[in-house]
C-alpha cells in the first residue's frame, strides 16, 4: 500500500465537488432555460397596451334564478364540478343580497374583478399570477407552485386551487392539478379578436343583457359610454383597486 | 470559571441512541407516506378547501419556522450581549434552530399544490412578494447559523463568532418580521391586516422557540446521562416568563386595536364569543394553557425549584403557542370577507358570506408531526457528530 493511504483524496474530493457542481447545474439550468423562454412568450403575446378590457354588470337585469353566465363559463373552460362544492372551481359565482336597512335585493355576479393593483400579483412568489399589458390579470400554470397565497390575498375570493387531476380539458383553458387558476376575461377570445366573453354571450342569449364586455380605454365603446354616462360601483373600492369590473344597480 | 469540555452525545447504550432514531424515522416515514398520498390524490383529499387555503400543515409549518427563529435565542444572548451563563449553550441553540426550520420548511414545502416544481420558487423571485423575500430569509438562515455554529465549535474561526452572531441577530430578527408580515400585509382579510403581525411573530418566536429549547434541553440531558444544574435553568425559565407575558401583552394589543376599529369588530366578535371551535382554542389553549398555566408555573413560589414545572411550563407554552397560530392562521380564513358592506348575503355559488368549517384529516396531521421529528432527527443526528453539548452543565 502506497505510503499517501492516510492522506485525503484530492482526487475523489474534487470528482465529489465535480458531481455536486454539475447537479447544481441540472437542477437549475431546467428552471433558468423555462424562465427564459416563458419572458420571450409573454413578450410575443397579443396583448395591446392600448386597451384596457373590463366588464359592466348590471345588478336590475341579472335575473333570479339564471345560471345561463355561470354554465357558458363552465362550458368554455371545460369546469367540471367533482361533487363537493368547497373543493371544486368557480371562476363566476352568482350572489343575491339584501340591503340591511332596506330590505332591497339584488342579484350579480362575482369574478375575478382585474384590478389594476392586483394584490394577487403582488404577492405571487414565482410571478406566476400576472397582469397583461391590457388589463387581464391570468395565472402562469406553468409557473404555479400551488402556495395560494395569492387565494389569502385577492379580496374578492375570485380564485380557486384545483384539488384533483383533471381529465377532457378545453383547449380554451388548460388547466393544471395543483395550481390556482380565476376567469381570464376570457382571454383566448380576446387573443382571437372575438370581443365578447361567454358569459356575456350566454347573457344576451338569455335575454338578460346584463354583462357588458368591452374596452375601458376606447371613448367609443359602449362600455365606456355607459361608464360616462351612469353611476357605477367598484366592489370594495376602499381597497383603491381600480377594478376592470364595474357593477350598476348595485 | 472553570473551562468547558464539549462531547458528542452518547446516550447511555447504543441501543437507546439508535431505538430513538428509529421512532423518529418512523414518525418521518409516515409523515412522508402522507405526504405522497395527498399530492398524489390531490388536496380533496385534505380538510382544505377553496375558502379555507391554508390548513393544518401551514399551522404546524409556521409554528416550527417561528420556533425556529427563537430557539437562537440562547445563542445570540451568549455571543451577541455577553451573557456568560448562556454561552456553552449557543452551540446546540445553532443546531436546534438549524433543525427546527428544516422540519417547517419540510411541512411547507410538500404542502405545496405543485411541490415538484420548488425550482421555479428558488430561480423566479418576486420581490414585491413577501413570500418571495422568505424564501431568501430560510435559505440565508441555513447559511449563516450554519456559519455561525461553525465559529463556535472550530476554535480558528472564534475570532469571527460575535460579527456573525450578529449578523445571526438581525437576520433571524428579518425572518420573523418576513413570517409575519405573510399576514400583516393582507387587506383583504379582516383578521390580518395589521402591522402589529410582524413584531407579534417575533415575540413569539422568542417565546416558542425558547420553549422547545428547554424542553429539549431537559430531554437530551436526560438522554445522555448528563449533569444540568438547576442554576442555569432557572435562568432560562425567568427569560420564558418574560416572554410568555410580552406575548400576552402583543395578543391583548392586537385585539384591543381591532376592537377600536369598527370595521374589525366582527372577526373580534368571532373569536372572542361566538367563533365556536375558535374561541374555545383562543381562551382554553392560547391564553389559559398557552399563558395563564405557564405563569403561574414560573412565578409561583411553590414551583420555584422544581424541573418538573419548568418542563410542563414549556410544554404549555408550545401547547398555547400552536393553538395560537391555528386561531389565526385558520380562524382569520373560516370568518367570512366582508365584500358587500352594508348588504346581507342570501345567496351565493362559492359560501359568500358563510363561516366555512375546516376539519383537519389524518394525513394533514401525519405530515406536519413528521417536520417535528425532521427538526429533532436533525438535533440527535447533529448532536451525536458534533461536539454541541457541553460534557457537564452542573452549578
Amino acid at each position: 500500500m502506497s505510503n499517501k493511504c492516510d492522506q485525503p483524496n484530492m482526487d475523489r474530493r474534487k470528482m465529489i465537488g465535480g458531481a455536486i457542481a454539475a447537479t447544481g447545474a441540472m437542477t437549475i439550468a431546467p428552471g433558468v432555460i423555462l424562465h427564459a423562454a416563458s419572458v420571450s412568450d409573454e413578450a410575443s403575446s397579443g396583448a395591446d397596451a392600448k386597451h384596457r378590457w373590463g366588464m359592466l354588470i348590471d345588478s336590475n337585469k341579472c335575473a333570479d334564478g339564471c345560471s345561463a353566465c355561470v354554465d357558458a363559463c363552465n362550458t368554455e373552460h371545460g369546469l367540471k364540478g367533482h361533487g363537493r362544492p368547497a373543493t371544486d372551481a368557480v371562476w363566476i359565482r352568482p350572489v343575491k343580497l339584501k340591503d340591511k336597512q332596506t330590505g332591497r335585493e339584488n342579484r350579480l355576479v362575482m369574478m375575478c374583478q382585474h384590478c389594476e393593483h392586483p394584490p394577487c400579483v403582488d404577492v405571487c412568489p414565482t410571478n406566476a399570477s400576472f397582469k397583461r399589458v391590457d388589463g387581464i390579470v391570468l395565472v402562469d400554470r406553468h409557473r404555479c407552485i400551488g402556495c395560494r397565497y395569492c387565494m389569502m390575498a385577492c379580496p374578492y375570493k375570485a380564485r380557486s386551487f384545483i384539488h384533483e387531476a383533471l381529465t377532457e380539458q378545453s383547449v380554451n383553458a388548460p388547466r393544471g392539478k395543483g395550481c390556482v387558476e380565476s376567469c381570464t376575461l376570457c382571454v383566448h377570445r380576446v387573443d382571437d379578436g372575438v370581443m365578447q366573453t361567454a358569459c356575456q354571450e350566454a347573457c344576451a342569449e338569455e335575454g338578460h343583457a346584463a354583462i357588458l364586455f368591452g374596452d375601458l380605454n376606447d371613448p367609443n365603446s359602449e362600455i365606456s359610454k355607459t361608464l360616462k354616462s351612469t353611476n357605477s360601483v367598484q366592489i370594495r373600492a376602499d381597497l383603491e383597486l381600480n377594478t376592470g369590473v364595474r357593477y350598476l344597480n348595485l | 470559571m472553570s473551562k468547558m469540555y464539549y462531547r458528542e452525545l452518547y446516550c447511555g447504550t447504543p441501543a437507546r441512541y439508535w431505538s430513538g432514531l428509529a421512532l423518529l424515522g418512523v414518525i418521518i416515514a409516515i409523515g412522508l407516506g402522507a405526504a405522497y398520498y395527498m399530492e398524489h390524490n390531490g388536496h380533496w383529499v385534505t380538510g382544505m378547501s377553496n375558502q379555507i387555503v391554508w390548513g393544518l400543515p401551514h399551522v404546524f409549518a409556521i409554528f416550527l419556522i417561528v420556533a425556529a427563529s427563537g430557539a437562537l435565542n440562547v445563542a445570540s444572548i451568549g455571543s451577541v450581549f455577553g451573557g456568560p451563563l448562556y454561552k456553552p449553550l449557543g452551540r446546540y441553540s445553532g443546531l436546534l434552530a438549524i433543525g427546527l426550520l428544516a422540519g417547517g420548511l419540510m411541512v411547507l414545502v410538500l404542502d405545496l399544490g405543485r411541490p415538484d416544481r420548488l425550482i421555479v420558487a428558488m430561480t423566479e423571485y418576486n420581490f414585491k412578494s413577501i413570500f418571495a423575500w422568505n424564501v431568501i430569509l430560510y435559505t440565508g438562515f441555513f447559511a449563516i447559523v450554519g456559519i455561525y455554529l461553525w465559529t463556535m465549535i472550530d476554535r480558528s474561526v472564534n475570532k469571527y463568532n460575535r460579527t456573525v452572531g450578529f449578523a445571526a441577530f438581525f437576520w433571524r430578527i428579518a425572518l420573523t418580521t418576513g413570517t409575519g408580515s405573510i399576514f400583516g400585509f393582507l387587506v383583504a382579510r379582516e383578521a390580518y391586516d395589521a402591522a402589529i403581525m410582524a413584531p407579534m411573530f417575533v415575540i413569539m418566536s422568542f417565546s416558542y422557540g425558547l420553549a422547545f429549547f428547554i424542553i429539549t434541553l431537559i430531554a437530551a440531558y436526560i438522554w445522555g446521562d448528563r449533569e444540568l444544574g438547576d442554576f442555569r435553568l432557572t435562568k432560562l425559565k425567568n427569560l420564558l416568563g418574560v416572554f410568555v407575558g410580552a406575548v400576552f401583552y402583543f395578543t391583548l394589543a392586537y385585539n384591543l386595536t381591532n376592537l377600536y376599529i369598527t370595521q374589525h369588530h366582527g372577526i373580534e366578535r368571532f373569536i372572542l364569543l361566538d367563533g365556536g371551535v375558535y374561541t374555545q382554542m383562543f381562551w382554553i389553549g392560547q391564553i389559559f394553557i398557552g399563558s395563564i398555566i405557564p405563569l403561574f408555573l414560573i412565578y409561583s413560589p411553590a414551583f420555584e425549584k422544581s424541573r418538573w414545572a419548568i418542563a410542563a411550563a414549556s410544554v404549555a407554552v408550545l401547547i398555547g403557542g400552536f393553538f395560537q397560530i391555528y386561531v389565526i392562521v385558520i380562524g382569520g380564513q373560516a370568518y367570512p370577507m366582508n365584500l358587500f358592506p352594508g348588504k346581507e348575503v342570501v345567496e351565493s355559488g362559492f359560501y359568500d358570506g358563510q363561516v366555512m368549517s375546516y376539519v383537519p384529516t389524518l394525513p394533514e396531521a401525519a405530515l406536519g408531526v413528521a417536520g417535528i421529528a425532521v427538526a429533532l432527527t436533525m438535533v440527535a443526528v447533529g448532536a451525536r457528530v458534533f461536539k454541541v453539548f457541553p460534557e457537564t452543565l452542573e452549578d
